[in-house]
């Protein structure tokens, strides 16, 4: 079951008439001729679709947050500042189908009332940027974006805008603080954005996935969206997978199917490289907890695990993780999970805006801690020390990009304590190139 | 509105925040503030030094709120029940700041111009430990000069933003910002111009540390060898009203005057601050309401030989409890002192 990728291989779909041949731009002429704003929240709503960004929260409610007062211009905002490491589904959708986003776009705009809209894009991938514009400008030309869409009165301008350049911009206040003009700081909430967002307007801030699956959505109704999937995970997900796998890449999956099969099966991944064993995935995006071979596969209850968002988190922190942004990276027992961790650390030292103390100042140390364990300068208490620095930062900080940082380092030590006591106490191996600890009795080892 | 702050109720005004609301109970209750500066459109929200637990929302949503909450920012609802000082985990969280904001400190409190007026020196003392865990090396920053009133050590800077919001609001146009990202950001003018504005000296004032100091009075006292005295003369750029630091019979320092949480009460321009140094430029209201406790009071104003203020039978009871406590535990269990031997 494909809905985003369904003719993302069909040659030249990147223009606007082979979109259509294929069935494109429908949506907006149902949504806008046919139904209300309204309506199309409604079909949101029912269709159970949830955030694609990484937190999973329901698009539909998160528009009928909306504050929607006399006057006053309400905006849409695509997050598609994709930079999570691990994660690159946005990007394939936007450089291949670029007019899914701007189809989604137009009926997601329609639905909350917004003249105007954005499109966030990280500013490394001028390319993309690039690819939009052209299609706008295509959309534009035929009467589907500007003044009086499809003679139904509505009006919509859409803007590309290039990232600032940074993973923080990804945050939604942060990014459309960057999108203002300013420094790329996360503010404060509340007030939430559907409140006090862009130019201090009402704004609703959704993924790329998100906002391109309404369109489908419409065409079909909500209820033929949310029969897909399991429970409250309905739809499919782009999941973008990548590491030592058979086939990496962007996938289309129904949410619910097995993570082993999502692994193993030759529809999707192919399983591990030959000769090797899977030692542990990080399920949804660098930020989010890692987990051993045996933990990914089943629950703590026995159960196999699916790749949907309740299944993904089952057991809490303690023994689950989270389907995040689907980017979805799997290691074999050749992998140092030390070294893996620091990798993690460095780069969210590296990306924290700086703003609030526990972010900052946490995110260095810990990356100046995990760098000495990684480098034969480990210390016995280290390893408490990062437990502690990690459950510091955690819930305490103004934005996510905190308790992301603290996850992958909290986690990686729960369940991989002896690789770091082995750095610890055999310096002397553990620095050798390409030395790695294996568990005694574990599935991975040879 | 009612607010309960560590078991105390008051009534309080509609969109007063739960840092407002515990500074009108006292001292005592009220949260640590690093970068709160109620002057200051804006500012909070940063430190997280100021983080408490709410475990009430309110009357209508007596649900507890799942993270601890800045208080600086956060507005008081209607039957709020708040934990400052009597929750574990707030004052837990509060060494972690204070270890976090030390963490990158030189501690060169013996140099430093801040030292005995610090928020940060104040702040760790009050809710830190006074032991580190850290073994790496400090990050440090290449000097920058900001011009000839104003001294930056970026090193002893805890990024409160204050100074950003005060060259945003105070002064006429932006003259300085917050340049890079994590924990090599700092505070910066652009392309290393110069601070150059008749109310650029504000940032000194609200600096909570050392990092933003005035030159003029670079190492020439320490703030505890200082009086402070009220002052004003007439300035057709601001109100005027100063405090004035002696040394002996010299002026050596002039700054905006402070309310009990060190607010500056009004902005002072530069041609007050820097230029102003004769107390003959002055007319002169009086000394400094000081804190008995502060640092700045010590050896002055007979603090030293004021009696305590509490009945004195009463402190001659609680002696004796505190050496028959001491009778008991040292000097009456000869089990101990066989032990050592």
């Amino acid at each position: 079951m494909k809905i985003l990728t369904e003719h993302i291989d069909v040659p030249q779909i990147e223009t606007l008439a082979v979109y259509k041949k294929n069935g494109g731009y429908k949506a907006v002429e149902k949504a806008l001729k046919k139904m209300t704003p309204d309506e199309v929240t409604e079909e949101v709503k029912k269709s159970g679709l949830r955030g694609r960004g990484g937190a999973g929260f329901p698009v539909g409610m998160k528009w009928s947050f909306l504050a929607k007062p006399e006057g006053v211009p309400r905006y849409l905002v695509c997050n598609a500042d994709e930079s999570e490491p691990g994660t690159f589904k946005d990007h394939y959708l936007m450089w291949k189908s670029p007019h899914t986003l701007i189809e989604g776009m137009i009926v997601s705009s329609y639905a909350l009332g917004a003249n105007t809209s954005y499109i966030y894009v990280r500013g490394e991938l001028m390319y993309v940027i690039n690819i939009l514009e052209k299609a706008i400008q295509e959309a534009y030309d035929q009467g589907l974006l500007g003044k009086n869409i499809l003679g139904s009165g509505y009006d919509l301008d859409l803007f590309v805008q290039p990232g600032g350049g940074a993973y923080i911009c990804g945050e939604e206040t942060a990014l459309l603080e960057s999108l203002e003009g300013k420094r790329g700081n996360p503010r404060n909430k509340p007030p939430f954005p559907a409140v006090k967002g862009v130019w201090q307007c009402p704004t609703v801030v959704n993924n790329v996935e998100s906002i391109a699956a309404t369109s489908w959505i419409v065409n079909n109704g909500g209820d033929a969206y949310a029969a897909i999937g399991v429970g409250r995970s309905t739809g499919t997900k782009l999941i973008s997978a990548s590491g030592h796998i058979k086939k990496p890449g962007v996938y289309e999956i129904p949410l619910g199917i097995t993570v082993e099969e999502f692994i193993y099966s030759d529809e999707w991944c192919g399983g591990i490289r030959d000769g090797h064993k899977l030692k542990a995935v990080v399920a949804g995006g660098s930020s989010v907890p890692i987990l051993p071979a045996e933990m990914i596969l089943t629950t703590a209850t026995g159960e196999k695990r699916l790749m949907t968002y309740e299944s993904l988190s089952d057991g809490g922190f303690a023994t689950g993780t989270m389907l995040g942004s689907g980017g979805f990276i799997v290691m074999d027992e050749t992998t140092c999970i030390v070294h893996n961790t620091l990798t993690f650390a460095r780069f969210y030292h590296h990306e924290s805006c700086g703003q609030c103390s526990p972010c900052r100042e946490g995110t260095g140390w810990m990356d100046k801690v995990i760098h000495r364990i990684e480098h034969g300068k480990g210390r016995k208490e280290d390893i408490d020390l990062l437990v502690d620095v990690a459950k510091k930062i955690e819930g305490n900080t103004i934005c996510p990009l905190g308790d992301a940082a603290a996850w992958p380092v909290a986690a990686a030590i729960r369940h991989f304590r002896d690789e770091f006591e082995w750095h610890i106490e055999h310096p002397e191996l553990a620095t050798k190139e390409g030395a790695v600890f294996m568990r005694p009795g574990a599935s991975w080892a040879q | 509105m009612k607010v309960t702050i560590d078991n105390i109720t008051l009534e309080v005004e509609p969109g007063t925040t739960i840092m407002q609301a515990a500074r009108q109970i006292g001292p005592e209750i009220a949260p640590p503030a690093m970068c709160y500066y109620e002057p200051l459109k804006g500012s909070g929200g940063k430190c997280r030094a100021c983080l408490v637990k709410v475990t009430q929302g309110s009357e209508k949503d007596p649900r507890p709120m799942p993270k601890l909450v800045p208080a600086c920012i956060t507005a008081v609802q209607d039957g709020m029940v708040v934990e400052n000082t009597v929750n574990e985990s707030v004052l837990e969280t509060r060494k972690g700041i204070v270890e976090f904001l030390l963490l990158n400190h030189p501690l060169d409190c013996p140099v430093c111009d801040q030292a005995g007026e610090c928020h940060l020196q104040d702040f760790s003392f009050e809710h830190g430990v006074s032991t580190t865990r850290t073994a790496e090396e400090r990050n440090t920053f290449e000097p920058t000069d900001l011009g000839p009133n104003i001294q930056l050590n970026m090193n002893r800077c805890v990024l409160c933003y204050r100074c950003v919001y005060t060259a945003d609001q105070i002064t006429d146009g932006r003259v300085h910002g917050v340049m890079y990202r994590g924990d090599h950001a700092e505070i910066s003018t652009y392309i290393e111009k110069a601070i150059d504005n008749d109310f650029s000296g504000n940032v000194i004032d609200v600096c909570p540390v050392g990092a933003l100091t005035d030159k003029t009075y670079r190492f020439k006292s320490r703030v505890w060898f200082s009086k402070p005295v009220e002052a004003h003369c007439s300035c057709e750029k601001c109100s005027g009203n100063v405090t004035l630091w002696y040394k002996g019979d010299e002026v050596i320092r002039v700054t905006g005057r402070k309310n009990e949480w060190g607010e500056v009460m009004e902005f002072i321009c530069n041609t007050c601050r820097f230029d102003r140094k004769k107390t003959s430029d002055w007319v002169i209201e009086g000394p400094t309401q000081v804190a008995r406790h502060s640092v700045i009071s010590a050896n002055k104003y007979g603090a030293n030989l004021i009696k305590p203020a509490f009945p004195i039978a009463q402190a001659a009871r609680d002696y004796k409890l505190i050496d028959d406590d001491r009778d008991r535990s040292f000097l009456h269990e000869p089990a101990k002192i066989e032990a050592k031997k």
